[in-house]
């Protein structure tokens, strides 16, 4: 049978159910965030390693010129080594039907007989490409879609100078291309960008590869020491024009992922923490107040004899009630979420299939981080007042002392109307239960900030990187380091404006132990098309001497101005140098070493070769650019700089921002959640006290003043408060989050700090209006009634 | 001998305190509520303590039912010591031994009448049914309405019930008609009157009310916390011949 006790928890629960559910829905906001990241982020680390499993994600990988296929042999050899599997890899210019500007692939080779040992192909649509026919290949998916080509269709592609029909067989995706970057670009594009494979005999004989290889896939031993593996490779392959074996680490799919990742982790960690703990203090004080207006009847309980044991349970258990109902709503919400989120990623990374799951685990860590926040909130509360003699805490707590408040003191009484100076000193007669309301509200208002406020730091970074910082219409790339000649003939094609070459070494940074492979772009002097800046947004030149490093790899490396970059290049005779850094400056995105290009070609003992240009051009001429362009076959790729930035959008929209608007929604419900509440709790603590002035001929609205003006004081006073707690946990946010591929900066844009205020006010309106509604059948007759 | 004597030298004292005193620290101001109070109560009599607002009644009230503790003096409960008993003794105290009845009867307001007994009986060692209680009070038909649902007066017979469940020896109430008129008052003190008859409860009922003292064995004056007067009542009035 169920006891009274019980009953009456079950019955007072149900009494306050619009405030349980407002608490409930605080804590669903902290949990489903919590519940969301987590099993989103770790879904995705499981599909990834679950991919790379099925469908065998080599373990290193090296390019060269050529090599014989003999090689081989030596190859599986070396110690560590369990599997190793030649290919050839073509660059490709493409020609897509309808699409007029420049597209390049990179076409792999696959074996005559179908399926490669390593980073096999998860087929979507058709079949593997048969050496037969000579020109069959199979497409990559993200490629495929994006130009809404399927098997069957047929592409015009330059190989080795010739141009050859080739027919689409199959469309797959493989764990070596899950991020498919063109050379030299940071952003995905994938129309302008393709990855074929074709099989090894036609390929070879298209590529004059017959009997050779340039570039290797290998599978090491569990026990392999993939450092001495990769030396091991690299000292057989060296003469044949290595560019460097590497592992896992520096593979381009695989490290843009793992940034990514990265990103999101500390996206699926410093969120929900934030949000969890700001709902849990919240809940806490939310949970003290109201156990605080249940004094008297915790002494009537005392006074029957029940123990303080028994009450705390009492309302420990209420509490948990509304804390499962909150986990409940939270846990779901956040799978929902999750899983809605999940898919957005699977087509995002083009996985095969997403192997979404809420683990036990996240959805217990989430309830207990509450369930402990709430109880405590119990606990203490219960306590104090089960602590007094019962007969003290029946007495009506003794009327408060007020003072005269500071404002009045100050000579402004007589601006202040009666109920005007109820509210101040009401404020400061309770200074710490005042501030923690401002706190909850600052704390609601904040949750909106930083859920918010990473489109302004995308909005900022976009600007300065292709606004300031880039000036070029297009970037164009050619496939091997040429001469000025290269950029003379750019110049010279019809509504080209202006022209800046480039060179880009691909190098490895040392510094004392610690080590980065990237690249160095060699800039022209006073050049104008890519413009490097300091923090403070100022211009500085590439020197004459030494370079410049981004600042997130100088901290990466540890190295300061002054220092000597040992810098070992990736490519040709693969020199080894040593540089002096000469200072840094601030990226956004990516990290780079800068020189001045006579410098770098200095450096390389080269003449003036270059690897690209920066140009203008006429807006109109673009597709005459294209199509010129086309003619050219050094050219690898080009990039417009419009067409990065809306990439950059594309990528950030479906992550950062898919992820902030959802913790949009939930901030939201946090907020709301909180201000419901310290509303209810104060009609609840000064019914009595506003009823005796309605009986004394005070009017509704007079009343509906005295309480909501104290509401509307707290609420204006936490909104500017939040700003500043917000812009910390940014700042906080933002110093985890730092990746290779992107840093955010700080920035909040007005705009932000108004959404997340009316969020606030419109809550408090809301809720001042549900109050207001209650003010307005106050029980006159029974307040006088009972006792004060 | 009067009936009371009689009725004293054949029970046994239930509360026997001492010099006794209580000061309240208000913060800026202390209050001495009681002064020094020598009081015996016996087993099965009908005490009013009477006094003005402030003379210290609820105060020593609250003193013998255990749920405030003096500053001096001693108390105690036929024979153990309430003064320096500790928190759990006292709980134990008042979940065995003791019935309150206050003012504004404190029902909860979540629970209907029988389970506001309810939630007494289950936790006392030997209670009357619930229902029973009810009924000694008059309210057997009004058992599943909650306390909004209820006058005043039947709102306080609830607390008496409440009160007398768990068969406690003694009865403490505290301005039991305070709230009420003087008819459905009358109904309460009955109600009282039945109980401490039927089952020999002792009772104290502390009242600013003097026409409610001519219903007891004894009646208390108190005043700026001492016992000014005790007297004795040769001849009690039964409460439903009692008006004011």
């Amino acid at each position: 049978m169920i006891s009274s006790l019980t009953l009456k928890m079950l019955r007072d629960l149900w009494g306050m159910k619009g405030q349980a559910f407002a608490i409930a829905m605080v804590l669903a906001g902290g949990v489903a965030t919590f519940v969301m990241s987590r099993s989103v982020f770790e879904s995705l680390t499981l599909t990834q390693t679950t991919f790379y499993r099925d469908y065998q994600f080599a373990d290193a990988f090296v390019s060269l010129k050529r090599a014989p296929e003999s090689m081989r042999t030596r190859l599986a050899e070396i110690p560590g080594v369990q599997t190793v599997e030649t290919r050839v890899m073509a660059q490709a210019s493409v020609q897509v039907l309808g699409y007029e500007q420049p597209v390049t692939a990179i076409i792999v080779s696959q074996p005559d007989h179908g399926q490669p040992i390593l980073n096999q192909l998860h087929v979507k649509a058709g079949e593997l490409a048969s050496p037969a026919a000579g020109n069959e290949i199979v497409i990559s998916e993200a490629f495929a879609s994006a130009h809404g080509l399927k098997p069957g269709d047929s592409l015009l592609a330059t190989i080795n100078g010739r141009q050859r029909r080739l027919r689409i067989v199959g469309v797959a995706i493989t764990p070596e291309f899950i991020y498919q970057l063109q050379p030299g670009a940071i952003i995905p594009d994938f129309k302008a960008f393709g990855v074929f494979w074709m099989a090894r005999t036609p390929l070879a004989a298209a590529y004059d590869m017959e009997g050779a290889f340039n570039n290797a896939v290998f599978r090491l031993d569990a026990a392999a020491k993939e450092p001495d593996v990769v030396k091991a490779i690299d000292l057989l392959l060296a003469r044949y024009g290595s560019v460097g074996a590497h592992g896992r680490y520096y593979q381009t799919s695989h490290r843009y992922l793992t940034e990514e990742f990265k990103g999101l982790n500390q996206m699926a960690i410093m969120f929900p923490v934030i949000f969890l703990s700001v709902a849990a203090f919240l809940l806490n004080v939310v949970v003290s107040r109201l156990i605080a207006t249940q004094r008297e009847q915790v002494a009537i309980l005392k006074a029957f004899g029940y123990t303080t044991g028994a009450i705390v349970w009492h309302y420990v258990s209420l509490i948990l009630m509304i804390t499962a109902l909150g986990a409940a709503m939270g846990i779901a919400a956040g799978a929902s979420l999750g899983s809605a989120m999940s898919s957005v990623y699977m087509d995002y990374y083009r996985f095969p299939y997403m192997l979404f799951h809420v683990s036990p685990s996240i959805a217990l860590t989430a309830s207990a981080i509450c369930s402990v926040a709430a109880v405590s909130g119990v606990f203490y509360s219960v306590y104090a007042a089960a602590r007094l003699p019962p007969a003290e805490a029946m007495q009506p707590a003794p009327p408060a002392r007020y003072h005269v408040s500071f404002a009045e003191r100050m000579g402004l009484g007589r601006l202040l109307s009666q109920p005007s100076r109820m509210i101040i000193r009401n404020l400061e007669r309770r200074p710490v239960k005042s501030m923690l309301s401002v706190i909850g509200v600052a704390f609601a208002c904040a949750v909106l900030v930083t859920g918010q406020f990473f489109g302004d730091s995308a909005d900022y970074l976009v600007d300065l990187q292709f606004r300031v910082s880039q000036r070029d219409d297009m970037t164009i790339t050619f496939i091997e380091p040429a001469s000025r000649a290269a950029m003379h003939s750019v110049l010279a094609m019809r509504g080209v404006n202006y022209v800046e070459p480039f060179r880009n070494v691909p190098a490895d940074f040392r510094f004392e132990h610690r080590h980065f492979r990237t690249s160095i772009q060699g800039l022209t002097p006073n050049g104008n098309m890519h413009r490097l800046l300091t923090r403070s947004i100022k211009q500085v030149d590439t020197p004459p001497d030494g370079i410049l490093l981004t600042d997130h790899l100088a901290g990466m490396l540890g190295i300061g101005v002054g220092d000597l970059l040992t810098v070992e290049v990736l490519e040709g005779s693969r020199p080894v140098r040593q540089v002096p850094v000469v200072g840094v400056v601030n990226e956004w995105i990516g990290v780079y070493g800068y020189m001045q290009l006579p410098a770098l070609n200095r450096m390389m003992r080269e003449g003036s070769a270059i690897t690209g240009v920066y140009l203008t051009a006429d807006s109109d001429a673009q597709s005459q650019i294209f199509r010129d362009l086309k003619e050219i076959p050094r050219v690898a790729g080009s990039t417009l700089r419009l067409q990065a930035l809306r990439n950059f959008y594309d990528t950030m929209a479906q992550q950062m921002l898919f992820f902030a608007f959802f913790n949009t929604i939930l901030a939201g419900s946090i907020a709301f959640g909180v201000i419901y509440n310290s509303a209810r709790i104060a009609l609840s603590e000064r019914s009595r006290e506003l009823a005796s002035l309605r009986v004394l001929g005070y009017t509704r609205g007079e009343i509906s003043f005295i309480l909501l003006g104290e509401l509307a004081v707290l609420t204006l006073a936490g909104i500017p408060l939040g700003f500043v707690i917000g812009r910390s946990l940014g700042a906080l946010m933002l110093m985890g989050f730092q990746t290779e591929l992107y840093r955010f900066p700080l920035i909040i844009q007005h705009s932000t700090y108004a959404f997340a205020a009316t969020v606030v006010l419109v809550s408090a309106l809301l809720s001042g209006w549900i109050v207001r509604r209650k003010l307005d059948h106050l029980d006159l007759v029974a307040v006088l009634k009972t006792k004060e | 001998m009067s009936a009371l004597s009689a009725l004293q030298s054949d029970q046994k004292v239930v509360f026997h305190a001492r010099d006794l005193r209580k000061v309240y620290d208000m913060g800026e101001v202390q209050v001495h509520a009681l002064r020094g109070i020598d009081l015996d109560l016996f087993a099965g009599e009908l005490v009013v303590m009477l006094g003005a607002s402030g003379s210290g009644k609820s105060t020593l009230l609250n003193i013998l039912g255990g749920l405030d503790r003096a500053t001096a003096g001693h108390v105690e409960y036929l024979g153990k010591d309430l003064t320096t008993a500790d928190d759990r003794s006292l709980t134990e105290y008042r979940r065995h031994h003791v019935g309150f009845v206050f003012q504004f009867y404190n029902l909860i307001p979540s629970l209907t009448a029988l389970e506001n007994v309810s939630i007494v009986t289950e936790i006392a060692n030997n209670p009357m049914r619930p229902q029973e209680a009810l009924a000694l009070v008059g309210l057997a038909d009004r058992m599943d309405h909650f306390p909004s649902q209820l006058s005043g007066g039947q709102q306080q017979r609830v607390a008496i019930a409440r009160a007398i469940a768990k068969r406690p020896q003694v009865l403490l109430c505290d301005e039991p008609t305070g709230a009420l008129d003087s008819a459905t008052g009358i109904v309460v003190l009955e109600a009282l009157d039945r109980v401490n008859r039927e089952l020999g409860t002792t009772t104290a009922v502390i009242t600013h009310n003097a026409d409610i003292a001519q219903m007891a064995h004894r009646v208390i004056h108190l005043s700026d916390g001492h016992i000014s007067e005790v007297h004795v009542n040769d001849q009690r009035k039964r409460p439903e011949e009692l008006s004011w």
